[in-house]
């Protein structure tokens, strides 16, 4: 027993020591991989069908779940502030405190995670996979780096479509708020638009959400790029990957979204 | 030799494929994969114009061996000269240099599959050219032509099959009018066919195109009908190199269990393992 615990604390020891050097050894290898994306990104930029396909991929066709996951947070953020509100008689104010709740983070926090789930596993699938039958040594072959055609516009369209999408799940919440809010509960409409115009504003909140969105675009495309180029070219190294992406994508979303809130409100 | 590239002297040509103008001249190659040794002192000259065969058994390193020759892996010891130039000293712009006087077909076709036929074999073109767009549709209509798939231009990765995938990476290989191909096992899962007419594009491409080309294979027979000078790969190193005639006369027991096909032999049928009964009497989870 006496032998058994120091032994035992030994290894638990070494595995922290493993996983702490794993981490930023994986962090270091995720810096260097967005600098050579940044590297080679004027390639891309000269090439503006490959992205457009990409934020096609990644933003039109990720566009029915956002909607449709805008939508009812919007209703529930109507139903939930109705009950709270009612008992102040501040029920007017529901408009204002489901549009501030979504831009500033409920529109960016959820996007990003739904855009983990929808269009990261697409892209770590996708590049996982093409690396798995070759394409990428293909590309090689044919003296063409794959970062630039196939990492940089993915990562950009990523990028791009993230804030578009944070914005429309806003509008959907929005609009949810309101069919909850005036529709169905029967808050004054005339209340719920103009304490929404009075207190959300356009450089604080809505924009903020807006850097917010950007910022996580970065993170959500990079490590979902980052998973599929880097993983093992097996049916399995491609799942891991993809299942790798999701989890990295929403832990660091939320331990972004906390800095970046703290960073904006900071500056107020 | 077509020149050396270093000033290390040099281990003298393997024998059995005569020959001073070699496009490809590998000497001491040396690879390992952790602790299992892949090449041990590997020597080989790939003559210009020919069709050459690397055979060997599963596992002896024929993919590896085209990954070192093209840059993608970096021997542990040993010089590979392409053309007179050391591969394992190049840069990342001076391999992309010299892949683009290369063609390669992955034993998959590695398609880029979000593309259709005629797109996949643009690709390079479009890539390294400014052709406009009115040549390029000439010379990959030429290239599919070549290949007889003119008329599926139009098809999707998806709805090829095995063999018609195999040929359009090869219209795709050749579009660029390499020096040379390496074909990595290209009969792999092929019907009867399929293979009858992708062995007969290779020479065909190889005599009419001036090329060069490397095939690593084991389809003995099918190789054999085409290649000028065949190498086989054992335990690391060419066990024997030369015609398929010299080969196939061989008195080597690997070389003569490969060319025949002998299950047990210097390749044993059995992977190491301790003795049955002991294995079966102990106890064991497994």
């Amino acid at each position: 027993m006496t032998t058994e615990t120091p032994r035992g604390l030994r290894r638990l020891w070494l595995e922290i020591g493993y996983s702490v050097r794993g981490f930023f050894g994986t962090f270091g290898a995720g810096q260097l991989f967005l600098l050579r994306i940044l590297v080679n990104m004027p390639y891309a930029l000269a090439r503006p069908r490959l992205i457009i396909k990409q934020v096609y991929v990644t933003g039109v066709q990720s566009l029915v779940v956002i909607m449709l996951a805008g939508f009812f947070v919007g209703m529930v953020l109507a139903l939930q502030g109705y009950l709270t509100l009612s008992r102040f008689g501040a029920e007017d104010t529901i408009g204002m405190v489901a549009a501030l709740g979504l831009v500033r983070e409920l529109g960016p926090v959820v996007t990003a995670l739904l855009f983990a789930g929808r269009a990261g596993t697409a892209l770590s699938s996708e590049i996982g996979l093409m690396k798995a039958t070759d394409q990428l040594s293909g590309m090689e072959m044919m003296a063409v780096d794959p970062i630039k055609r196939v990492v940089v516009p993915r990562f950009l369209g990523g990028v791009i479509a993230m804030p578009i999408l944070a914005l429309i799940f806003s509008a959907m919440g929005i609009f949810g708020a309101w069919l909850e809010g005036v529709i169905v509960l029967g808050v004054d409409e005339g209340a719920f638009w103009s304490q929404m115009q009075a207190q959300v504003d356009l450089r604080e909140d809505v924009m903020s959400g807006v850097i917010k969105s950007f910022f996580f675009g970065i993170a959500a495309s990079l490590l979902a790029v980052f998973e599929g180029y880097n993983c093992v070219p097996t049916a399995e190294g491609v799942g891991r990957a993809t299942t790798r992406a999701v989890v990295h994508t929403s832990l660091t979303v939320l331990v972004l979204n906390f800095m970046l809130t703290a960073w904006l409100l900071g500056g107020n | 030799m077509t020149g050396s590239g270093t000033d290390e002297p040099r281990a003298p040509a393997p024998a059995g494929c005569p020959g001073d103008d070699n496009i490809i001249v590998i000497r001491d190659l040396c690879f390992a994969h952790g602790q299992t040794v892949i090449f041990d002192g590997l020597d080989i000259d790939i003559r210009r114009g020919s069709v050459t065969a690397i055979m060997g058994p599963s596992g002896t390193g024929k993919t590896t061996l085209l990954r070192l020759v093209t840059g993608q892996d970096l021997p542990d010891r040993g010089s590979v000269l392409f053309d007179g130039t050391e591969v394992t000293r190049m840069s990342r712009r001076e391999l992309f240099r010299m892949r683009k006087r290369v063609g390669m077909l992955f034993q998959n076709g590695a398609l880029l599959t979000d593309l259709n036929v005629y797109d996949n074999v643009a690709f390079p073109l479009r890539e390294h050219t400014r052709l406009s767009e009115r040549l390029i549709r000439h010379i990959v209509l030429t290239k599919l032509h070549a290949v007889g798939l003119r008329g599926a231009w139009q098809m999707m990765p998806s709805q090829l099959s095995g063999g018609m995938a195999r040929r359009v990476a090869l219209a795709r290989a050749i579009v660029m009018d390499p020096e040379i191909i390496y074909y990595d096992e290209p009969f792999v899962g092929l019907d009867p066919i399929s293979m009858g007419v992708v062995v007969r594009l290779i020479r065909r491409m190889n005599d009419a195109l001036g090329l060069t080309s490397v095939v690593v294979t084991h389809d003995v027979d099918e190789v054999s009908s085409i290649a000028d000078c065949s190498f086989l790969l054992s335990e690391g190193k060419v066990a024997a190199s030369g015609t398929p005639e010299m080969l196939r006369d061989h008195h080597s027991e690997t070389v003569t269990q490969f060319m025949t096909g002998m299950a047990d032999g210097p390749v044993p049928f059995h992977y190491p393992a301790p003795d049955y009964g002991d294995q079966l009497l102990t106890r064991s989870d497994r």
